[in-house]
């Protein structure tokens, strides 16, 4: 449980928010040439990092909308949010 | 090498006592690692432990090594709500949890270790409609799969655990539920030290404290481990970390389909004897059982985010413990003692990984989520056999890697008669 810093909103508790899982995963250009394990590798395989992981989140209970977010889950702190769209502030 | 170990009774009891129970033997030594094994089992919970008590055992490994970044026993193994059961939807679950709960039934005689294994029955309440016909259909998919399991109709279940509100006028009101007897807690510590005790006895090394900060490859085979006592050598390495399984994992930049979240408990104040039997309720995710010591044991959910943290939201037990005060009135004024939480590793279709990789000589045994306790015995038995043979056993042959490229899931989401 932590506070999130929503780019629209500002500061709130991160029970108003649901988590999108990692970002920046391209859905693949030309689905119908897909092999197999790079659906596998889209739909299921993430890198689940232990430190700074780059994330989706929403603000569900707010204004409802997405932004990215660099949180490091050992400690759950929070390195930078921003926008979709946005080049990540850190690598 | 065979350590001969004293035998727990009742007169070792009786003759401890006489000298203040100072002198009983040490359980299980404290070794620094050998250069070489045939076997090394990266994770000293309960999985890990009963993994290389079955290859020592059933597959005549003797040169095993056990590496455990903290205490053994530390991590989800002790850190779980001690619930056995068996009554999953699908045939391959079923297959794999009722093979574990076939060996819980006699783990204690097994080990010569009092595991408490307790079958007091586990009942999962239905509170709408399609929770009703979920659960029907469970019963009548586990009677087929030979595992016992009734359905009972709302008086039933207040018959069963009179404690319950199963008044109409209740937000989730209960409209009946499914019992399976032999389902049942066991006391999660013991299983660590029963293994541990019986591995050591047969010639494992237990090693403790000992992080594995790489693993080492030659070509597409493994040649050993990384770790903060030195480089161990062995070309079998099969993982059993939980939540740190991706961590592992990634030392070989190998990925794995698997989230890792916080998981919390809580347990109350002692009382007296109040519910003896597990109830859980997953429409409104909470569940309860009794200590021994008499403390509630509560579960609640899962924080919705990947942390490593090993605590979980307040949110997550307010909601919870909301549920629980609904459903049992009687629990009004409990205290609340101590609330911890674990970090589990969570598949997308809510089943384990018992597996091979593409790396020669490395195995996984992760992704058991919310729910790997009660298949301690079952999933070190089978993972022993998947290392031993290079082969998964028909048991958890299901349960491979390569199902996430075939999309041949096993999806228990849902179905396994709890929330995740």
């Amino acid at each position: 449980m932590f506070l999130i810093n929503c780019p629209y909103c500002g500061e709130r508790d991160q029970s108003e928010f649901s988590a999108g899982g990692e970002a920046h995963i391209v859905r693949p250009k030309q689905p119908t040439e897909l092999s197999d394990d790079k659906w596998a590798e889209f739909l299921f395989m993430r890198k689940n990092i232990k430190g700074v992981q780059l994330e989706r989140w929403n603000h569900t209970h707010g204004c409802r909308k997405w932004f990215n977010m660099a949180r490091d889950t050992s400690n759950d702190k929070i390195h930078a949010v921003y926008k979709m769209g946005e080049k990540p502030p850190i690598k | 090498m065979q350590i001969m170990k004293n035998k727990y009774s009742i007169f070792s009891l009786i003759k401890n006592a006489f000298s203040y129970h100072e002198n009983w033997q040490r359980a299980w030594r404290d070794p620094e690692p050998k250069k070489e094994y045939e076997a090394i089992i990266v994770g000293g919970g309960g999985h890990g432990l009963a993994t290389a008590f079955y290859l020592a055992k059933k597959h005549n490994m003797k040169n095993i090594a056990v590496v455990e970044k903290g205490w053994i026993g530390g991590g989800n193994t002790g850190r779980n709500t001690t619930i056995i059961r068996s009554n999953y939807l699908w045939d391959a679950s079923a297959g794999l949890y009722d093979h574990a709960l076939k060996i819980w039934e006699g783990l204690s005689q097994e080990l010569n270790y009092n595991v408490m294994f307790s079958q007091r029955g586990v009942m999962n309440l239905a509170h709408n409609l399609q929770d009703v016909r979920d659960l029907k259909r469970r019963t009548h998919a586990n009677r087929l799969n030979g595992i016992d399991a009734v359905w009972l109709n709302t008086e039933q279940v207040k018959k069963f655990c009179p404690i319950i509100n199963t008044s109409p006028d209740i937000r989730y009101p209960v409209l009946g539920g499914t019992l399976q007897r032999r389902a049942g807690t066991a006391r999660h510590d013991a299983v660590a030290w029963g293994y541990a005790r019986g591995a050591d006895e047969m010639g494992v090394d237990i090693i403790q404290n000992c992080e594995v900060k790489g693993i080492k490859r030659n070509g597409d085979s493994v040649e050993g481990i990384e770790t903060t006592k030195g480089f161990i050598k062995s070309n079998k390495i099969g993982v059993v970390a939980a939540g740190h399984s991706s961590v592992i994992a990634g030392m070989v930049d190998l990925r794995l389909p698997l989230e890792s979240k916080p998981l919390q408990a809580l347990v109350s104040e002692p009382v007296k004897p109040i519910i003896d039997t597990v109830v859980m309720s997953n429409a409104v995710h909470a569940y309860v059982s009794q200590s021994d010591k008499g403390e509630l044991v509560i579960g609640a959910g899962t924080d919705a985010y990947v942390s490593y943290t090993q605590r979980g939201s307040h949110d997550v037990v307010e909601g919870t413990l909301k549920a629980i005060l609904e459903l049992y009135p009687i629990f009004s004024r409990m205290k609340m003692l101590r609330q911890w939480g674990g970090i589990v590793d969570i598949c997308p279709d809510a089943s384990p990984i018992i597996s091979k990789t593409h790396i020669k000589g490395l195995y996984f045994n992760c992704g058991w989520g919310t729910g790997g306790f009660k298949a301690t015995p079952g999933s070190g038995d089978l993972f022993a056999h998947t290392i031993a043979n290079n082969e998964p056993h028909k048991l958890n042959a299901d349960f491979n890697i390569n199902r996430f490229v075939s999309g041949d899931l096993v999806d228990e989401h849902g179905a396994a008669a709890v929330a995740h």
